[in-house]
Formats: structure tokens, sequence, C-alpha cells
């Protein structure tokens, strides 16, 4: 099987000793939420996140539910994401995050091809469990799209197994039990779910959910391959902090990052 | 999976059974009665009889899953109790289980429904329990589940979530049937009891569904048409089409691209744009039908078992009178067994305004 533009980044980026920082921005918050995205990539990420926007965005906390209600009242769809994005041609990978109904709506291949046409390389969705979701790795397998899995605390070993030979791009470990959101210090079970899941599979892993900083970040980057900051950024989007906000705080997170872990060279 | 297999066992478990029938018996007042209703019956030209669920301790159906639930929680070693409500009357509930059992409980609550039932809100501080409101998308029952999911993903090794009715992940729609089905189990005893036959027409009002399917569950083996209703703001199996949301596939009311449709209707607990899964099988195979009301239709119906029996029912149940009011000529000579999961007592505040008597 050849991999995808997705994981191969994300595996350079692990071979040269460095990590990977993915942030998140919520498609379609705001008119210009493509410089959100530009920012990002100004600002050193290795691969970004979009999140398209779901009525009941369960495994999000506050920040994110915010900015998912903004963008669905603005008339924001799936398919004006995808059309905003044609033609963007990121220089970095793209994942698209959202929820399973989304995909189960549109019908399984049909949303696949709606991203490879977008350019959009992965896919996250947190609410199918793994052992329903053969229908859609199928249709994702398919048509191309790395399907991002994920490992909990609450993980048992098998699982992890399980997880580490079928994702694809990379694991999404859980920082800790709970929802998206900054949290005062990083929480014990991210390094220790990151240390575990790496046990388990070669494909890269990435911790995300309560990374608030940069320091927490280098913390978790001791095990994983790298980290997803998505509250964070989302909060001075909602904020109207703008653009060059973004890219100075993706910036300082880069900078964190490459100097805690400098690379091979 | 840690549930599924929690739950498989202590309902195989005869000491467990033991403890809730006991709990059902000499707490919760199980059995309910069954009630002929002779003036309500000459007034519809067919014989209604009530499973009277309203009679149970904390006034509805829900008691019966709850005490099912906090005894599995406590036998897990788990010593807190979260929950999503809609009128209340699931909260309240919980919160009377977690004040019986002696454990915590945090009910997620509509911010919208927290202000139409606040009576129930009361009741539920009363009885110990701390009640947060959720403040996203509709901020009602959809929302309170959402909440309620939040938090037990983050506190799963200490909390139990306990689910109001027979929808979400695995093994809920399964596990809160069983929990209910003595409902249906009771009155079909009753009904070959008293009427000598099974009823022609079994309906229950439906917004998760878990009455309905607890009354269901007696009669599926019958020849008795079972007839879930619906609010017309809410009809999922009536207008939904398939979808994924709360970890279960099930009708669901939904616009084009997948995202939930808010449902509206004058019951807070039946304001959920989604149903159980074990509705939609039923519908699909054509074994239950499902049919909607109005929400005047229904201000209508709860006035009128009041006047004609002495009994105030939830605004839930006054969804299957309006259905029987507007079925009169259909239903003519029929025995129709309708459950009436809940009393109106949490309901008088909202309909004293409507109703301006």
């Amino acid at each position: 099987m050849t991999l995808g533009r997705l994981e191969t980044t994300l595996r350079a980026v692990r071979d040269s000793g460095r990590k990977s920082l993915v942030p998140y921005v919520t498609g379609g918050l705001g008119d210009d939420w493509l410089a959100s995205v530009a920012a990002v990539i100004d600002g050193g990420a290795n691969a970004c996140e979009i999140g398209i926007p779901f009525s009941d965005p369960v495994m999000d906390g506050p920040i994110i539910q915010q900015a998912n209600d903004l963008a669905l009242e603005s008339g924001v769809t799936p398919h004006t994401i995808a059309e905003d994005l044609r033609g963007f041609e990121s220089p970095i990978p793209l994942a698209a995050m959202t929820y399973y109904n989304i995909a189960y709506r549109m019908g399984h291949e049909r949303f696949a091809q709606l991203l490879v046409d977008a350019g959009i390389s992965g896919a996250i969705l947190p609410d199918i469990p793994m052992d329903e979701s053969a229908e859609w790795m199928t249709a994702a397998e398919k048509i191309g799209v790395e399907n991002i899995l994920f490992a909990a605390p609450t993980s048992p070993d098998d699982r992890l197994t399980k997880t580490g030979e079928l994702a694809r791009g990379f694991v999404y470990a859980v920082g800790l039990l709970g929802v998206t959101g900054e949290r005062a210090s990083l929480a014990a079970s991210a390094i220790e779910i990151a240390s575990r899941a790496k046990a388990h599979t070669d494909v890269p892993v990435l911790v995300g959910v309560g990374i608030g900083s940069p320091e927490q970040a280098v913390e978790a980057c001791a095990q994983a391959d790298g980290v997803i900051i998505g509250s964070t950024v989302v909060r001075r989007l909602v904020e109207g902090q703008g653009a060059d906000a973004v890219r100075d705080l993706i910036a300082t997170y880069r900078a964190a990052l490459d100097e805690a872990f400098p690379g091979n060279d | 999976m840690q549930l599924e297999q929690a739950f498989t066992e202590a309902w195989a478990d005869a000491s467990f059974r033991a403890e809730l029938d006991g709990l059902l018996k000499d707490y919760a007042g199980r059995p309910s009665p069954l009630t002929d209703c002779p003036r309500l019956s000459e007034e519809f030209g067919f014989t209604v009889v009530l499973k009277r669920e309203d009679l149970n301790h904390t006034g509805s159906h829900k008691i019966n899953n709850v005490l099912g639930q906090a005894l599995l929680a406590k036998r897990m070693g788990k010593t807190r109790l979260v929950a999503e409500t809609g009128a209340g009357q699931h909260g309240v509930a919980t919160a009377t289980a977690a004040a019986l059992l002696g454990m915590e409980c945090l009910v997620y609550m509509g911010e919208v429904d927290m202000k139409r039932q606040e009576l129930n809100v009361f009741r539920m501080k009363l009885l110990g329990a701390e009640v947060t409101p959720a403040l996203s998308g509709s901020r009602t029952l959809k929302d309170a589940v959402n909440e309620a999911m939040r938090d037990w993903v983050a506190t799963v090794e200490e909390s139990h979530y306990c689910l109001g009715s027979v929808m979400g992940p695995h093994p809920y729609p399964y596990m809160v049937r069983e929990f209910h089905r003595v409902i249906g189990s009771e009155a079909r005893e009753q009904m070959l009891e008293r009427h000598g036959r099974d009823p022609d027409v079994v309906t229950a009002c439906v917004g998760g569904g878990s009455n309905a399917a607890g009354i269901f569950s007696g009669f599926v083996d019958t020849d008795a048409e079972l007839i879930g209703i619906e609010p017309a703001g809410g009809a999922a199996v009536g207008n939904g089409v398939p979808g994924v949301v709360h970890g279960m596939l099930s009708y669901l009311k939904q616009d084009e691209h997948g995202q939930v449709l808010e449902a509206e209707s004058i019951s807070a607990g039946l304001d959920y744009p989604g149903v159980g899964p074990e509705h939609s099988h039923l519908a699909a195979i054509g074994r239950a039908r499902y049919e909607s009301v109005t929400d005047a239709e229904v201000i209508d119906a709860f006035q009128i078992l009041p006047r004609t029996e002495g009994i105030i029912p939830a605004l839930e149940c006054a969804h299957a009178l309006a259905w029987m009011s507007r079925e009169r000529a259909s239903l003519a000579g029929k025995i129709v067994l309708m459950n009436l999961s809940g009393r109106g007592d949490k309901d008088v505040t909202q309909m004293m305004d409507i109703l301006e008597l």
C-alpha cells in the first residue's frame, strides 16, 4: 500500500528528528477563513485540520462548539468548504475533522470524493467506533482518504494494536478523558497514551485534546511524534483576533518544538 | 463495552433481579394498576384502558429504568450518576435513585426546558442533585444529551451515564427496553385477567421512545396493532431519514447535509429529533406504526382526561390521547390500551398560561 500525503509528511518530520505541529481551523468560520489556514501554514504547521461544522459536536468543548454554531449560522456546508478549498493548493497536507452523520448522509464514497476533490488528504470522524466503521474505511481506502483513528487513555492494549494496524495518516492519541479545550497543565494521561500507542504502531502518533501552551506541546512530544492544537487557535478566531494573531501563535509553538527537538542534522 | 458486559451479567444474576424487583415493588409501587375508563370510552366510542405508569413513585415510568441502571452502576463500582433530562421526569427519577443509593447525581437540562419545567428543577435540587443548564444548540433535550455525553467521557472512571430512553450507543437501547419490559408484561397479564383478551390497539407517545418500547414489548407477539405517537414538530419516524447521532443509527430529523434539526414540541419530554433504533426497526418491518399530532391537538386532548376520568395526564401522554381523539371513527368498537406514562402535575404551570381557565 502506498502511503498518503499526510502520513508521508508526518513520517518525514519524525525521521528528521523533529516534531509535527497540526493546528485545527474551523472551516467556514468567517468569510476569510482561508486566511486563517494560510496563517497556520506561515506560522510553520506541518499539516492542518479543517473542521467541517456539525450540529452536535460531542467531542468538542465550548470554544469549538461556538465556532461550529457561528459557521453553521452563516450557512456553511461541507460543499461550501470544499468549494472554498478548491484552488487553494495548500503546501501542507490537510485533514477534515467532522462527525460521522455528515459522511453517512452524503454517502461514504461521495464524502471521500468530496474531500479528495477539495485537496484534503485525511479524515477524522470521532463518533464512529472502529468496530462499526468497516464500510467507511473501505470507501476511504478506495477513494484514497487517509482515515485517522483514535487511541484513548481507556483503550486496552489489544484495541491499540488494531488501531495501529488500521490507522492511516496518524494515530490521534487523546490526551485526556474529556472534550477538546485548553487545560492549565498537561494531563499525565497524555504522555502515557502517546507512549502506549507508539508501542503498538509505526504510524506517527500525535497527541490532541487538552494542549494549551507551547510548554505542554513540548512535554507531550517527549513521547509523541507531534501535537494537535485546536481550541487555543479557534479561541483567537472566535474572539476576532485575526490571521496575524494565529500566525504568531503557531510560530511560538513551532519555535518551542524546534528548540526542544532541533532534528538530526 | 464494559457496560454491556456488566449488564449482561447482572441481568442473568438472580440476586440482582431480586434486588431490583424488591425496589420496584416496595419503593416504586409496582405493579402499576390498569384502569378502565368508562366515561372517556363513552365519549370516544371505543374502550379505553390505561396502564397507570403515572402512579409510580416520582410520577412516571422513568423510575423503572433508573432503578435498574443505578443498581447496575453501583454494582460496577461507580459513585456518580450523570443524566440528561427533557421534561425533568428522568432527571427527577435519577436524582431519586441517587439519593436512595447514596450516589452523587448531576443532571443536564436544556436552558429552555429549565424555564418551562422549573418545578422539576426544584425537585431535583431538593433530592440533592446538581442541575446544569445545557447552553448549546437548541438548548433542549438533544443538547442535554450532548452535555451528558461530554461529561461521561471525562468522568467515566467514577460515573455512570444513566441514559433516560431507548436510544444512544449499545447497550442502552436494549438495556433500557429490558428495564421497561415490566410495563408490557404486567399490562398483558392485567388485560387477560380483566378483559380476558389482548387489546386491539396498544398506543403510547414517542420521543426517544422508552415508555412505548416498554409497553410494546408485552404485545409484539400478539395481534394487537402497535401505534407510537410523535409530536408533529419532532416526528423522527414520520419525517426523518436514517442518520447517526448520539451513538445510534435511527430515523432522525436532519437537513440535506446531515445537520440535526431542532425538534419543536410543546412537550419538553418529546422535544427530541431522533428516536430509539428499535422503533425505527419496528416501523421498517411494519410491526408498529407511527403517527403524529400537532401541539393544538395536544392542548385540546390534555383537558379530556381530567374532565372525564379525574386524571391529569403528562403533556407527553396527551399526544396519545390526541391521536385517539382524532381517530374516534376508525377505532370505534375496539379495545385500546394506552400507556399513561406520566402524570401532569409538572405541566400545570405551563398549561395555566396556555389555557387561561
